[in-house]
């Protein structure tokens, strides 16, 4: 495809410079809730992505159009309505994929980086940049999922999409002790974590100015 | 994915305009003069808001009606097939590669008349649907609250049970249970093994509780703990129920009791509520006795 310029950069700006998780902190609770396997998390990235994309691209559409007083309701209405119908094929075509997702796929409603986009970038943009916009963040959304989910599965139950590759102790000459705290919601938390870390090592424009600097006493200085 | 028709649903509903704000000459020809009319208003008129809402809401169901009726068959032959796979699973004959619909063509399906416990042929076992039957006053009967610990307001006059034989001899009865837990109704198979008093397994299928609390009923090691539970006591009442916290595996009682779920005690309570109604009198208890004395 030729890009221009902006496009790429529309596109390919949330992936990490501008993240909807780890810059962001969008989208957490789901990327704590569905991460447990990588199969799961790939379907709630495809999911996602695809209801951001076309959700943005709507909205662009009749962006005009939208009276300002009714804008949140309008945005919502077209999630929601996208939403479900992603749900419904979900249920059609990985049916046991999308039972382990169970509500979350139905919570992408409330996201906010689905949202989000709309608000600040839709409303704002033609339809052909709102989708790159809207596919760019959530690919950005679903690179954090994947890895998460990736180091979840591999370390909590010694297997990727369903295949062993440490072998657990619990099997038959297996060797591996898996790590049961992966299989847990905290574990997301601390992989997020370490990986906003990660990336604002790498990338310290990223960080944030401190709110308010520690003032130095000194021991001359009457309290 | 598919989803690209409904981008263009939206294009025609209502295509960027040149002109800025409020300008309606590109609106499409096929819409209502009067409504093409609202929506050329200036954005922030009252009509044209009242219009954008209901052009909306029109294109919007259109799309989430059409989409619930094109996939309607293939959800409803996934869940039939994984009905099928729970049933098989609840037996512990579900492994990998195991062909689904010919294990289960070693099910004997039997409707049973749970007013009198005995088989009836009434309905045909292989379409019959419980949940509608529930519904409908002509096949189901109203429980007050009394009579209703599983929280199911009307139960089905019918229910289709499992038998797994050998020969002449019962290896498993596979009974469908349900009951109300903290959030939904949850659907499930309880199997009891050929004495009709041991549990083999118990299984959900469908249910809405909190994933990671009551949504642990799902969880292999959980649904293991049922295995060689012994569900009646002395007297022939159902004893079966799930505890709060762990089992002492000394206590006289143990083999009738279930380590509870962890921050599920609603859902926990909900689960021994339905395995109490469903084994009971007003569920399967008289089947079961005439089973076991062959009068069934």
């Amino acid at each position: 495809m030729n890009m221009g310029k902006e496009e790429r950069a529309i596109l390919v700006d949330p992936l990490v410079d501008n993240n909807p998780i780890t810059l962001q902190i969008l989208g957490i609770c789901s990327a704590l809730a569905v991460t447990t396997t990588l199969a799961a998390s790939l379907l709630m990235c495809l999911a996602l992505t695809s209801v951001t994309a076309c959700s943005n691209a709507s909205i662009s559409m009749i962006r005009k159009h939208v009276p300002s007083s009714i804008r949140i309701i309008v945005q919502m209405t077209i999630i929601a309505s996208l939403v479900i119908v992603v749900d419904q094929l979900l249920k059609a075509f990985a049916f046991d994929v999308a039972k382990q997702l169970s509500v979350f796929v139905g919570l992408i409603i409330t996201n906010c980086i689905v949202l989000g986009r709309a608000e600040a970038f839709a409303m704002k943009n033609p339809p052909g940049l709102s989708f790159l916009d809207g596919l760019g963040n959530g690919l950005g959304y679903s690179l954090i999922l994947i890895i998460v989910g990736t180091v979840r599965e591999l370390f909590g139950s010694g297997s990727l999409l369903g295949y062993t590759i440490l072998k657990p102790m619990t099997e038959e000459g297996g060797w591996y002790w898996t790590n049961g705290l992966m299989l847990l919601p905290p574990s997301a938390f601390f992989i997020i974590g370490l990986l906003i870390w990660g990336v604002r090592a790498w990338k310290p424009a990223q960080l944030e100015k401190a709110e308010y600097q520690i003032h130095q006493v000194h021991r001359t200085e009457v309290v | 994915m598919s989803d690209d028709p409904h981008t263009t649903e939206a294009a025609k509903q209502a295509p960027p305009v040149a002109g800025g704000r409020g300008s309606g000459g590109g609106l499409p020809q096929w819409l209502p003069a009067r409504l093409r009319e609202a929506l050329s208003l200036p954005n922030d008129h009252p009509r044209k808001t009242v219009a954008v809402a209901l052009v909306l809401c029109l294109v919007c169901s259109v799309l989430v009606a059409g989409a619930a009726v094109v996939l309607r068959p293939v959800q409803d032959a996934n869940r039939a097939l994984d009905r099928k796979q729970n049933i098989l699973a609840v037996a512990g004959l579900l492994g990998p590669g195991v062909d689904v619909d010919e294990a289960f063509s070693r099910f004997e399906a039997r409707a049973v008349d749970l007013e009198t416990g005995t088989f009836t042929d009434a309905v045909d076992p292989a379409s019959y649907d419980q949940r509608a039957a529930a519904a409908d006053p002509q096949r189901s009967r109203n429980l007050p609250r009394a009579e209703d610990p599983a929280g199911i307001g009307r139960r089905a006059n019918v229910a289709v049970v499992y038998l797994l034989r050998e020969g002449d001899r019962i290896q498993q009865v596979i009974l469908p249970v349900h009951g109300y837990g903290l959030w939904s109704t949850l659907y499930g198979f309880l199997s009891l093994e050929g004495d009709l008093a041991t549990v083999a397994g118990l299984r959900f299928y469908e249910h809405a509780e909190t994933p990671g609390l009551g949504g642990e009923v799902d969880n292999p090691a959980w649904r293991g703990k049922w295995q060689g539970k012994v569900v009646f006591g002395e007297g022939g009442e159902v004893r079966l129920q799930v505890v709060k916290g762990n089992v002492d595996p000394g206590a006289a009682d143990a083999k009738h009791q279930v380590d509870g779920l962890a921050g599920a005690t609603l859902t926990s309570r909900g689960v021994t509520n339905l395995i109490r109604y469903w084994l009971g009198d007003r569920g399967f208890g008289p089947f079961l006795d005439n089973l076991r004395s062959g009068k069934a």
